[in-house]
């Protein structure tokens, strides 16, 4: 199906404004992308780990979800995701639901890569037909910006403090789209904020609409967390990806394949050199720092390529 | 007919639970509870019951999806013990505050550590706040019947509240006793279709469930919930009431055991009242007046009930299969005495604990429980209070003495 910018953007928000998310939020602009996914008619339920999204779009008595929604706490969002999904095709073989729907679950990095992780990898191991997006901003922005499994090194974070013996998170980010891609769903996919959006839409659509469990994970930025000026997000999105700092690839059941190879790859400080998270990087004497940074991302990068090329 | 079969608890339970044919059943093993998923799992697997069962990674993820199933407008369940319900404990509140009126199987254990697969009730004593109805059991019998009549309780609009169907680890759970069984058609029409009024999967009216409410709101859903609370003590009598209709088996918030002329009288919870009741049998024999006050429900707490049931008593021991640390006994010991001290103040009220981590309770240790209070009361003995009964060595005890 071809993909038409405007029409998209003229559908109705499922999403509702009036939301308590800060301006600028890549959380909120990840949902809204997901839920523009969704063919018109269908139904759904949304779900959400505990974080910033669920504490500012559900707020007592108010909720900005035009669709049905469910928020249980912040470590099971994919086994809670599952009762709901279990549940309908029980009802639905019993003739109680007559309607089709479709289910959905946002969690952030904190609630899908760290405390989240078992409650996600049973629910992708049983295969529920679910998406299960991740809102991916690198920390626990929600309660302040402590480091998560995401958090990439020398990040700044309230709990790997830059300081006189610390250049901040001591330790690489977890891939965990390959950890979801081992589990051999019959779809991972990997994206951001790029020009008009088809590439988070595209994904977003084929894994709502792919039987089974799916899984999307989305570089959010935030700007309260990464510290650069609010308006730039659409600029910082683009370098984490011609950096290939945030690749866009699927794994569509089991085939890894490269969705956009940078004409020439930028280095990692473009990247880098915006965010006030990594200020400390660029002072002189953390020359290493930058280097170790860059190697990392390219031993990455080749990795990925390597398996895309396995097909 | 009724049906005569030989099951042990577990089985029983399971039994029940393929009667009513719930929608959705997410589980983790643990033992002593494991045998619940495994039947359920077998009936599955042989066409006898449609329940969807979901093998979850953990306890809790079962009860998150139970919570999850419930609010999509299924009739959910699941089962579990001690550690199991102890990694749930955070989703058992979320299920009250909900309004879910799910249902967990309980087979009472010990709570680590050292490590104890063996009865006692300090996991569900410990979740006696979490906002769920608990219901207890002296036998196979009881079990079965209170799970055939737990949803009819906790999905009365007045109610709307999670249930725990509660037996004693091994006890009950393993033990194999003669039971009767209704008819399936009978538990079918007794428990009914599940009617939600509103779920997430409701077309014409999308939910949203779990949201944030800070101050300005959360004291009224408590409120709400403890609204719910003491509903369902009526509730509870209507369909022990009713139960009774189809089964010739009545119940109510406890079973009185040759207690309206007891003078000394024993409070306890589970299958040690059958232990009791033998003792009593003895020294009625001997001419005593003794009797039994066995709690059957322990949240909605039927204080007032308890107290004016115990209000002729001389005095009363009550026993706690759990330790809540705070010096002087368990929380059972707690509560009745906080009831005796509201409607019966005249009456003794000692706490004693028993049975932790499956420690055999006796017919002699009973005797001599009734034999302790007579002697306090006639002035020859002071009585040891907060003690361990059946304890290896010395133990902390206070002694009271008969003002």
């Amino acid at each position: 199906m071809s993909y038409n910018f405007k029409e998209e953007m003229n559908k109705p928000e499922r999403l509702a404004p009036g939301h308590r998310m800060c301006a600028g939020c890549g959380g909120t602009i990840a949902v809204r992308g997901v839920l523009r996914a969704l063919h018109e008619g269908d139904k759904a339920v949304i779900g959400n780990a505990t974080g910033c999204l669920e504490v500012s779009t559900f707020m007592y008595p108010y909720t900005a979800y035009e669709d049905s929604y469910i928020h249980n706490a912040f470590e099971n969002a994919g086994a809670t995701m599952s009762g709901v999904e279990t549940a309908y095709n029980i009802l639905k073989k019993k003739g109680k639901i007559k309607e089709n729907y479709k289910f959905i679950t946002f969690g952030g990095d904190g609630g899908t890569y760290d405390i989240g992780l078992q409650s996600l990898s049973g629910a992708m191991e049983r295969n529920h037909d679910f998406v299960y997006v991740c809102y991916d901003n690198g920390a626990y922005m929600n309660t302040g910006i402590q480091r998560s499994s995401a958090t990439p090194m020398y990040a700044d974070t309230t709990t790997t403090p830059v300081g006189s013996e610390s250049n901040g998170k001591m330790q690489n980010r977890k891939d965990l789209a390959s950890i979801i891609a081992a589990h051999d769903v019959p779809y991972v996919a990997q994206t951001t904020f790029l020009g008009n959006f088809k590439d988070l839409h595209t994904k977003a659509e084929k894994a709502i609409y792919t039987e089974g469990a799916c899984f999307l994970n989305i570089m959010a930025p935030c700007p309260r967390g990464w510290r650069y000026p609010t308006e730039n997000i659409m600029e910082i999105c683009k370098l984490g990806v011609e950096t290939c700092y945030w690749p866009l690839f699927e794994v569509d059941h089991g085939k890894w394949i490269l969705n956009y190879e940078p004409k020439k790859k930028l280095p990692i400080e473009d990247f880098l050199r915006p965010q006030g998270r990594f200020k400390h990087l660029f002072k002189k004497g953390n020359e290493d720092l930058l280097v170790q940074f860059q190697e990392e991302v390219d031993r990455r990068w080749e990795d990925l390529q390597f398996r895309c090329s396995q097909n | 007919m009724a049906i005569r079969e030989r099951l042990s608890g577990n089985e029983a339970i399971s039994f029940a639970i393929k009667q009513v044919n719930p929608d959705v059943m997410p589980a983790f093993p643990i033992t002593p509870s494991t045998e619940i998923p495994q039947y359920v799992a077998n009936y599955i697997a042989n066409g006898e019951m449609d329940t969807e069962f979901i093998p979850v990674e953990s306890e809790h993820s079962s009860m998150s999806a139970t919570i999850g199933a419930s609010a999509a407008g299924a009739r959910a369940l699941t089962a579990t013990s001690s550690c199991g319900m102890a990694l749930m404990w955070e989703e058992l509140y979320v299920a009250a505050s909900n309004r879910l009126p799910l249902a967990l199987c309980l087979v009472n254990r010990a709570l680590s550590g050292p490590i104890n697969i063996n009865c006692d009730h300090s996991d569900s004593m410990g979740a006696r706040d979490t906002g769920f109805i608990q219901i207890y059991a002296e036998n196979n019998q009881e079990v079965y019947d209170n799970f055939v009549q737990a949803y009819r309780i906790s999905e009365h609009k007045d109610v709307r509240l999670p249930i725990m169907i509660c037996q004693d680890g091994f006890i009950t759970s393993h033990a194999v006793e003669n039971i009767e069984l209704l008819e399936d058609d009978k538990v079918k029409n007794f428990v009914g279709e599940y009617e939600p009024e509103n779920y997430l999967l409701n077309a014409d009216q999308p939910m949203a469930v779990g949201p944030y409410a800070v101050s300005n709101y959360y004291m009224e859903t408590k409120m709400a919930q403890n609204t719910a609370m003491r509903n369902a003590k009526q509730v509870i009598l209507e369909v022990g009431k009713e139960y009774g209709e189809i089964s010739g088996r009545t119940y109510g918030f406890f079973e009185e055991y040759q207690l309206e002329d007891a003078e000394y009288a024993v409070v306890i919870i589970g299958s040690a009242a059958g232990t009791t009741k033998d003792a009593i049998d003895a020294l009625r024999e001997q001419g005593k007046k003794v009797g039994l006050l066995k709690l059957r429900v322990f949240r909605p707490f039927p204080d007032e009930e308890i107290a004016k049931a115990l209000s002729h008593c001389k005095a009363v021991a009550i026993l706690d299969r759990c330790e809540s640390f705070r010096g002087q006994g368990g929380p059972l010991g707690a509560e009745v005495k906080s009831a005796i001290y509201d409607y019966a103040k005249d009456v003794a009220a000692f706490n004693l604990v028993y049975g932790l981590g499956g420690r055999d309770f006796t017919v002699e240790e009973a005797e001599e429980i009734f034999n302790d209070l007579e002697a306090y009361d006639k002035g020859e003995k002071a009585f040891a209070e907060y003690r361990y009964v059946g304890l290896r060595g010395e133990g902390y005890t206070v002694m009271r003495e008969k003002k």
